[in-house]
């Protein structure tokens, strides 16, 4: 009888079950576009951020940088000192090449000793350390003297180079005057450089990359000078596998070349090489400057990251949470979108759909008053009425849902076709707080020793307090958005329909319940 | 058989209290076909709901039987009227939405009966009012007398002990009339039961065995 019924109401006052049916649809549709737009935004953060940490880590351990103190020689800048016999002098041009390896400013080397600690941490499923280095090459010629000039020309320079980025600039080009002075030409080159544990690529930034060409590093080459290059730089530096690219002075061969396996993308580093042979060019031995870190629970990284701030209380530990926040650009817009304007609007939207149901329920018991009064006058139980309420309104609930999931996956198919492309970039250090100083001194800063005539040359550029900046470095990902539909959209769906139905007939059952016979029945008498 | 003692049944109006029976007592045997009769407001629907199980009495007792109506829970008189009290209203009170045999089964649904034997006794019911061909149709395709029937159908498809019948034919034309009387009675023969009309007809009210008046609230023999 149940069921006749039912099926008897639904259909005879289609009108009603129509419009709370589109109500709810509408409303769960949107809770399922936002849900699965949210889903979409919240995969391309994290595709960026696998970018630069790698697949799988949940935890980065690092050590803010500390500024560097005021006054102090070089301000922990690079600097490049050319000795008498440092250039190679050829035609009277001599010719300057310096390259060396330094960990990067924005970010503060530690002990290995602490992977140690970290792995020795419950909770922890795989940890990897790495060394974050940039390699600078200054390179330069020195033209000879001009007509006259004394015997002994340059004897010497001094270059102080603390410029931040990724590529080199270049300086100089002048054409050297009559009296021999200027004339010079320097170049400034500069790449980042990663040291890994070559045999740990299951957690950290390799776990993120897909191999180009060549082979990516084995634990065999611990110790070799062989390196792996980001195919972009290649690309851009013209190099390839099989050739050789020189790292703090050192020949490296390269084996391969790695993609991100994010679309459009770079990976973390432009070349990756052993930790222990990066620890040992870059005068850091048994330093790290990144630990990255893979939960056992994906539910116990909140815990794990409590437990790792204890056992290292001066180091920065980030959450995939933490991380995300760094994350930037129309990425960061759609994500705020999603989370505050989506998110809203689905409440809103859902409350005025659960209040349709609502109201157009109590409206079909209260014409129905009779109806009701009638099968009291008959036998039928209260509870057997607020059953057949309550059942009538969670099947137009569960009807909207269907129209809802149809809805939404018309929406979520929209939105894959036209895919659109949000753009994010992460800070590469977790902290992002380390700024550096850089301050032009003048052009005192070479110690130069002129002989007669000679015009001599002094550069400096070192870093000395002043106005910092954290510019710490970014990787800037384009990632097309795609809203995925899972089975949690279809089992939301059904359950807000079944909570939306299940509400709207308990308030309608309630008040079919309150009616007494007697009043129902107002034909009587 | 009913008994009725010193019921009395008042109402709060807006600004006066209304008194709709008052100390009534009454019986009515089992098998007894019992005319009720009155002015408009006299009380004939406030004693067809004491009757019917519908309403509690604020003073006095209502008896059916061995069960005393008006101490009983919610319930317990669902229960009651489920099985033992068949009602027929003037305006035939079917549900729109179902066929003629689906309202007949709204009847036994209460009563834990299966849904193959409560199709069949709905469908003997409908052939005994005479609208067996007429079991898939829906109320609007009825005329009034042929939703009466079904009423009726609907009222005796579980053999009550009681048959409440309030204007059965107030909304009817003469001829219907008496053909809706005339199949009441023969019910009333046939099953023993005891039947109550409400009704304002006088030609409807001769037909009864008792006739009773009801006027302000008081009951006497007609």
């Amino acid at each position: 009888m149940f069921g006749t019924y039912l099926r008897r109401e639904l259909v005879n006052r289609r009108r009603q079950t129509i419009i709370i049916a589109i109500g709810m649809g509408l409303a769960i549709g949107l809770v399922i576009l936002v849900n699965s737009f949210s889903a979409g935004v919240q995969n391309a953060q994290a595709s960026v951020l696998q970018s630069v940490y790698g697949v799988g880590t949940d935890i980065t351990v690092s050590q803010a940088a500390t500024p560097p103190t005021a006054g102090a020689a070089g301000g922990g800048r690079q600097n490049f000192s050319f000795g008498s016999g440092s250039g190679a002098t050829s035609g009277g041009t001599t010719n300057l090449s310096q390259s060396r390896l330094s960990s990067t400013p924005t970010q503060t080397v530690f002990a290995d000793s602490e992977l140690t600690t970290v792995k020795g941490v419950s909770g922890v499923a795989a940890a990897t350390g790495t060394l974050a280095l940039e390699n600078t090459t200054f390179s330069g010629q020195i033209p000879g003297q001009g007509t006259g000039a004394a015997a002994g020309g340059t004897t010497g320079g001094g270059f102080g180079g603390g410029q931040q980025g990724t590529t080199g600039g270049a300086a100089g080009g002048a054409t050297g005057g009559a009296d021999g002075a200027g004339g010079s030409a320097f170049n400034l080159d500069r790449f980042s450089v990663l040291g890994l544990d070559p045999a740990g690529d299951s957690v950290g930034p390799l776990s993120a990359v897909s191999l180009a060409t060549g082979r990516l590093l084995t634990a065999a080459d611990a110790g070799t000078d062989n390196a792996v290059l980001d195919s972009s730089y290649a690309t851009s530096a013209s190099l390839a596998t099989g050739g050789t690219i020189s790292i703090a002075g050192t020949t490296f061969t390269i084996v391969g070349t790695v993609d991100s396996t994010s679309t459009d993308s770079a990976t973390a580093s432009n070349v990756y090489i052993p930790l222990d042979v990066a620890q040992t060019l870059s005068s850091n031995p048994g330093m790290l400057s990144n630990i990255y870190v893979t939960a056992s629970s994906s539910s116990g990284v909140d815990q794990l990251a409590a437990d790792l701030k204890t056992a290292l209380p001066t180091a920065t530990v980030d959450t995939q949470a933490d991380l995300a926040n760094t994350v930037s650009g129309s990425l960061s817009t759609a994500s705020s979108l999603v989370s505050n304007l989506g998110t809203w609007l689905s409440i809103l939207v859902l409350a005025a759909a659960f209040l349709i149901a609502i109201l157009f329920t109590i409206s079909g018991v209260t014409r129905r008053t009779r109806e009701f009064g009638t099968l009291k006058a008959i036998g039928w139980s209260n509870n057997r009425i607020v059953g057949q309420v309550a059942g009538e309104s969670v099947v137009q609930g569960l009807i909207g849902g269907i129209l809802g999931i149809v809805i939404g996956v018309i929406g979520i198919v929209v939105i894959n076709i036209i895919s659109p492309t949000l753009s994010g970039s992460a800070s590469t250090t977790g902290s992002g707080a380390g700024g550096f100083a850089q301050r032009a001194a003048g052009a005192a800063g070479g110690a130069v020793t002129g002989g007669e005539g000679g015009a001599g040359g002094g550069f400096g550029q070192r870093g000395a307090g002043g106005g910092g900046f954290g510019a710490a470095a970014q990787t800037a990902t384009n990632v097309a958005l795609h809203a995925p539909f899972t089975i949690e959209v279809v089992l939301i769906a059904v359950g807000l329909a079944i909570l939306g139905g299940l509400l709207a007939g308990a308030i309608g059952g309630w008040r079919a319940a309150r009616l007494r016979p007697a009043e129902a029945l107002r034909s009587v008498g | 058989m009913y008994e009725l003692v010193n019921v009395t049944k008042t109402y709060n109006a807006t600004k006066r209290k209304v008194t709709a029976l008052d100390n009534v007592t009454l019986s009515i045997p089992n098998g007894q076909m019992v005319a009720i009769q009155g002015p408009t407001g006299g009380g004939k629907s406030t004693l067809l709901q004491m009757l019917g199980a519908l309403d509690r009495p604020t003073s006095g007792d209502v008896s059916l039987g061995t069960s005393t109506l008006s101490k009983l829970g919610d319930h317990k008189l669902a229960g009651i009227r489920a099985k033992e009290i068949g009602f027929v209203f003037q305006s035939f009170n079917l549900i729109p939405t179902l066929t003629a045999l689906e309202n007949v089964e709204t009847a036994l649904a209460p009563l834990g009966v299966s849904g193959s034997e409560r199709r069949d006794r709905s469908q003997a019911a409908l052939a005994s009012v005479g609208l067996a061909d007429r079991s898939t149709h829906l109320p609007a395709e009825l005329s009034g007398g042929q939703q009466q029937r079904v009423a009726i159908a609907r009222a005796l498809v579980k053999a009550p002990d009681v048959l409440l019948a309030d204007e059965p034919t107030g909304a009817l034309d003469e001829g219907t009339r008496d053909e809706i009387m005339e199949l009441l009675e023969g019910f009333w023969r046939e099953q023993g039961l005891t039947l109550v009309i409400v009704t304002h007809d006088s030609a409807v009210a001769r037909r009864a065995e008792r006739r009773l008046h009801i006027k302000a609230g008081k009951v006497k023999e007609a």
